[in-house]
């Protein structure tokens, strides 16, 4: 199981990327291991604002259907397209190219509330 | 007590390994004001004389030919339909979760979507809906998803059933329903706003008539509305369907493909859509794949929108659909075969048409529905449509529904390809007395 | 199972040959431009299969040959009651299958009669006041019967403040789908360690921001909710509805009733509890059954009985509305008569008993055989167990196949891990129970001895494990005309 120092975490298994006000989401290798194979990743809209916590995204497995919770307050800038052809990708490479939306960093504060790799790992081994 | 197989033997062995003596000590738990209600129901019967009281009931409904429609009509149906249908493996199948021994139940599914996708040019269909009203009520609440919006412009062309049932859903979920009256027998065109989310309409209409909406389609399109047309899959066989229109969802009433009329039910509802709403289609979908040897099976796919996981947010709480019923027009399509169906499509209106011809002959009785119309048609009856469809009624005909929504004196008729000039005639002649006497 | 074997089935579009034709229809003599005008005709006819009617049946006839069914195989769904559908049903429905639903009222007195009896016997099984039998399915039953809670809300001026409806864990995915679809929000409610729904829990759930609570009873472990009269109680006492899922009636039927437990509002299964065919997926019919209080809002059109005949009742200004077009799954609603007047009130009962008492005896047998049964209190029609530890619920129901089973449900309720969901009904003998638990026995042996085996289960079904992910990935839904 993969958990990159270098990321923030959410709860909800959302790993989170910081560049120059804009964060880069996904789910984690744990994540994509308890879904199975991903066969749809339903996308938010680009524009739309969203809130800390607000569920933004669903992904789908052939038996379940999860929601993805944006891990900070913004906007949506950007959206995994390849995603609709590929959903594979979120398993094969979690953190790279099954990256799932991006948003624009409304309140940098909030950054603060966020998992570091060390506490997401301590949450996902009191989960197992 | 019949089709329970166990002796009274077995029971008490099967008591006893439990360590009980009695049936009514497995009920000992539930709370004792609850247990033994007084409930009033018949003696028991065995099937003959369950049948012998059936046949009795029956008889005190009046046959008669039937000229009446609404979506639901008197069509031929070879008998092949039943013998397929009827068979145990095909009747007392449950949903197929289980695909490995349920292949042909999807395989059927599979024709089906097809047939339907076929029949209105679109691109994909579902497993079926209860029936044509309710899947106008799906039609409509898939557009809104799709849109994101909440309000829905129907044509009063369209069934006032159909727009009853949608009233209801989309009632429930907070969305506005706007009707758009007609102009005598067709929808006008009309403007569409930019709030809109859902523009339907029905060809053939309610009242018969063939309507012609490509440029409604463009105006719902430029609204950011999608368009939804409500069509009878059996005038799809020769009139131009509604994915040559520019239709975005097409629903509709399958009665007339293989299904008896059986007072209004079991039939199904059919949903078609374009491709890219796909994943907006509620109910059930079946997907063709490979098993783990590359053999071709079929599967229910994009489970993922339905009850039993999205739960709440699932497109539609649907779980029991019409499995069997739409088995049946599967089943009787590929008994016609497509030169079939156009004949009996084409039979259906020369039919129509030569009864309006000839119905229009009686005094007083002017036309309401204007050619060209498909099955059905109305007409306005110098008295009381109820008074003549009783009339009718006494002398061995079932015609003249009473729509009153119409205006004064209409009534509704329809014909189909079982009627023969004989038949037409003698229900003329009939119509004639009720109608002038 | 006698399976017709063949590693590829053509699609009856892949039997179509240009020119060959069909049943022989009526035809007439017509021009379709003459008819319609050259503007409505189709540009491409419709791409359906050319075929001989002997080649139609034949395929299809085939394909039958590759599904199972009540009458070919024992089908222990849990919840869906999957008992034998007595065949003179079927010659019952063809004796009311030429009516016309628009035929004037003095023309259907058979068929309005026999729509008010089925009405009255089934208010009669569930102790209930008002009926309609409009709605489709069981799951168009809870919507309608959600949405005349919503009216009845409404009516009283509180539906703006009530916007929960509360649903226990180990429900039905149809009962929150179709709160949403009425309008609501849903809350789940737990289950205490009894299986039963927490009543603690469930009471500081209440107030006046709850509109109703939807239960089955017996619930989806099969356990009669023993506390239920406290239930209603207080759900009354807060001004909250109780919606009960007749899913499980099958159970009780003669020996206890909803309306007398306390509930508002009931929907019924009549393709489950009164042996109505599950014809592959439908047609059901979900009749809905209301206390007084409720009748105003149920759906247009009732059937009243007058001293002069039996009419339709459209004058219910507080109704609902319609939930489908006529009068309902008319066909269905025979059959459910037919059923009821065939058993008679002790026959139904004893149905019921004998449905617990197959339940019981196979639950025992299970357990005997190293399946748990983690709710294992007195349980009613149906038990849920799990495999012995290590082994999953799917690869057991996929070998099932192999031995000539229909597995049981799979995976439900969501609050067993690995659940399997057995409701063997009445209409099983005893040693159809045996085999069963005999063969569960050895897949349990042979699985825990070879795990691998047990993976590639099934091997003798006329196809193996699909590629599912495939399926949901690159959807195929049509075939295409190339």
């Amino acid at each position: 199981m993969k958990v990159p120092e270098e990321l923030k975490y959410r709860e909800t298994h959302e790993w989170v990327r910081i560049e120059d006000g804009v964060a880069t989401v996904g789910i984690t290798d744990y994540a994509q291991e308890e879904l199975g194979d991903v066969v749809y990743v339903e996308l938010p809209e680009v524009g739309r604002a969203v809130r800390g916590g607000e569920a933004v995204a669903v992904i789908e497995s052939v038996k379940t259907a999860s929601d993805i919770y944006a891990p900070l307050s913004g906007e949506v800038v950007a959206v995994n397209e390849a995603l609709a052809d590929h959903p594979e990708k979120v398993n094969e490479d979690p953190y790279g190219e099954g990256w799932i939306f991006k948003l624009r960093i409304a309140d940098p504060a909030e950054v603060e509330a966020l998992l570091d790799a060390e506490a997401y790992r301590k949450l996902v081994a009191s989960e197992g | 007590m019949p089709y329970a197989p166990h002796t009274e033997a077995e029971v008490r062995a099967m008591l006893a390994d439990l360590g009980l003596e009695r049936l009514e000590e497995l009920y000992a738990h539930l709370p004792a004001d609850l247990l033994d209600p007084p409930i009033e129901l018949p003696e028991p019967m065995n099937e003959d004389a369950l049948l012998r009281h059936l046949a009795e009931v029956a008889a005190r409904n009046r046959p008669g030919r039937v000229f009446l429609g609404g979506g639901v009509r008197d069509h031929f149906v070879p008998a092949i339909v039943d013998t397929v249908a009827g068979r145990g493996e095909f009747l007392t199948a449950y949903t197929p979760y289980q695909p490995e021994a349920s292949q042909g139940v999807l395989q059927a599914i599979f024709e089906y979507q097809t047939m339907i996708a076929e029949l209105t040019a679109l691109d994909v269909a579902n497993a079926s809906l209860y029936d044509g009203a309710s899947a106008l009520a799906e039609g409509v609440l898939l557009a809104l998803r799709a849109t994101r919006r909440m309000r829905a412009m129907v044509s009063r062309g369209v069934h006032p059933e159909y727009r009853q049932v949608l009233a209801t859903y989309l009632n429930a979920v907070g969305a506005d329903l706007q009707e758009v009256p007609l102009e005598g027998d067709r929808t006008p065109a009309f403007a569409v706003a930019d709030d809109v989310g859902a523009v339907v309409v029905q060809s053939p209409n309610f009242l018969g008539a063939i309507e012609s909406y490509a440029p409604l389609a463009e105006a719902a399109h430029a609204a950011g509305a999608l368009l939804v047309v409500v069509a009878d899959p059996l005038s799809l066989a020769v009139l131009r369907p509604p994915g040559e229109q520019g239709a975005d969802v097409a629903v509709g009433e399958g009665q007339p493909l293989g299904n008896p009329m059986s007072l209004g039910g079991p039939h199904f509802g059919y949903i078609a859509v374009r491709e890219g709403l796909l994943r907006q289609l509620p109910g059930r979908l079946v997907s063709m794949t490979e098993d783990a040897e590359g053999r071709r099976g079929f599967v229910l796919a994009l489970s993922a929108r339905e009850q039993h996981i999205r739960r709440a947010k699932a497109r539609s709480n649907i779980t029991t659909n019409a499995q069997n019923a739409a088995l049946r027009a599967t089943v009787h399509l590929a008994a016609l075969g497509p030169e079939g169906l156009k004949g009996v499509a084409l039979a259906t209106a020369a039919a129509a048409r030569r009864l309006y011809q000839l119905l229009l002959e009686a005094g007083g009785v002017r036309p309401l529905t204007r050619p060209p119309f498909f099955a059905e048609f109305a007409l306005r009856l110098p008295k009381d449509p109820a008074e003549v469809r009783s009339l009718l009624a006494e002398a061995g005909y079932h015609g003249a529904y009473p729509i009153p929504e119409y205006g004064e004196g209409a009534a509704l008729f329809a014909a189909s390809e079982r009627m023969t000039e004989d038949d037409l005639l003698a229900f003329a002649r009939a119509f004639f007395v009720a109608v002038g006497g | 199972m006698g399976f017709c074997f063949s590693d590829r089935v053509p699609l009856i579009f892949e039997r179509s040959r240009p020119g060959r034709r069909g049943t022989p229809a009526p035809a007439r003599a017509a021009d379709p431009a003459e008819l319609f005008g050259e503007a409505n005709l189709r540009e491409r006819p419709p791409a359906l299969p050319e075929v001989d009617e002997l080649t139609a049946l034949r395929h299809y006839t085939n394909l039958s040959r590759r599904q199972v069914g009540v009458d070919t195989t024992f089908y222990p769904l849990g919840s869906c009651t999957m008992k034998y559908n007595p065949r003179v049903l079927e010659a019952a429905a063809r004796l009311f299958a030429d009516l016309h639903p628009y035929q004037d009222e003095a023309s259907l007195q058979g068929a309005l009669f026999l729509m008010h009896e089925l009405g009255e016997y089934l208010k009669a099984l569930t102790g209930m006041d008002a009926i309609t039998l409009q709605p489709a399915a069981g799951a168009h039953g809870e919507l309608t019967g959600m949405l005349v809670v919503r009216a009845y809300h409404a009516d009283r001026g509180e539906l703006e403040q009530r916007r929960v409806v509360l649903v226990p864990d180990s429900a039905h995915g149809s009962n929150p789908a179709t709160s949403a679809m009425a309008g609501f929000e849903v809350r789940e409610v737990p289950s205490d360690a009894d299986g039963e729904v927490d009543l603690e829990a469930l009471k500081r759930e209440l107030g006046d921001h709850v509109a109703a609570i939807m239960l089955t009873n017996p619930n989806t472990l099969g356990l009669f909710e023993r506390r239920i009269l406290s239930l209603t109680e207080a759900a009354h006492a807060a001004g909250v509805q109780l919606y009960y899922d007749g899913a499980n009636l099958n159970a009780i039927m003669g020996w206890a009733r909803p309306g007398d437990m306390g509930f508002d509002v009931v929907h019924l299964n009549l393709h489950k509890t009164f042996a109505t065919p599950h014809g592959g997926g439908g047609p059901g019919a979900g009749p809905v059954a209301v206390k007084a209080h409720l009748a105003p809002y149920l759906p247009v059109p009732l059937v009243e009985k007058t001293p002069a005949g039996y009419r339709l009742d459209f004058q219910r200004p507080k109704s609902i509305g319609r939930v489908r077009s006529f009068f309902g799954n008319f066909g269905v609603l025979v059959k459910a008569y037919a059923y009821i007047r065939l058993l008679g009130r002790e026959g139904l009962k004893r149905a019921a008993a004998l449905s617990v008492l197959n339940a019981r005896y196979l639950k025992e047998l299970l357990k005997r055989r190293g399946y748990r049964v983690p709710y294992d209190g007195p349980t009613m029609h149906e038990f849920v167990a799990q495999p012995p530890e290590g082994l999953r619920a799917l690869d057991v129901a996929k070998a099932l196949l192999d031995e000539g089973f229909h597995p049981p449900t799979i995976y439900f309720p969501l609050i067993v891990k690995e659940a399997m969901m057995i409701e063997p009904t009445e209409t099983e003998a005893k040693e159809t129970l045996e085999a069963f638990a005999e063969a569960l026995g050895r897949i349990a042996r042979r699985g825990q001895e070879d795990p691998d085996w047990l993976h590639g289960a099934p091997y003798t079904t006329p196809v193996r494990r699909l590629d599912e992910v495939r399926a949901n990935r690159r959807p195929v839904l049509r075939w295409r005309p190339d």
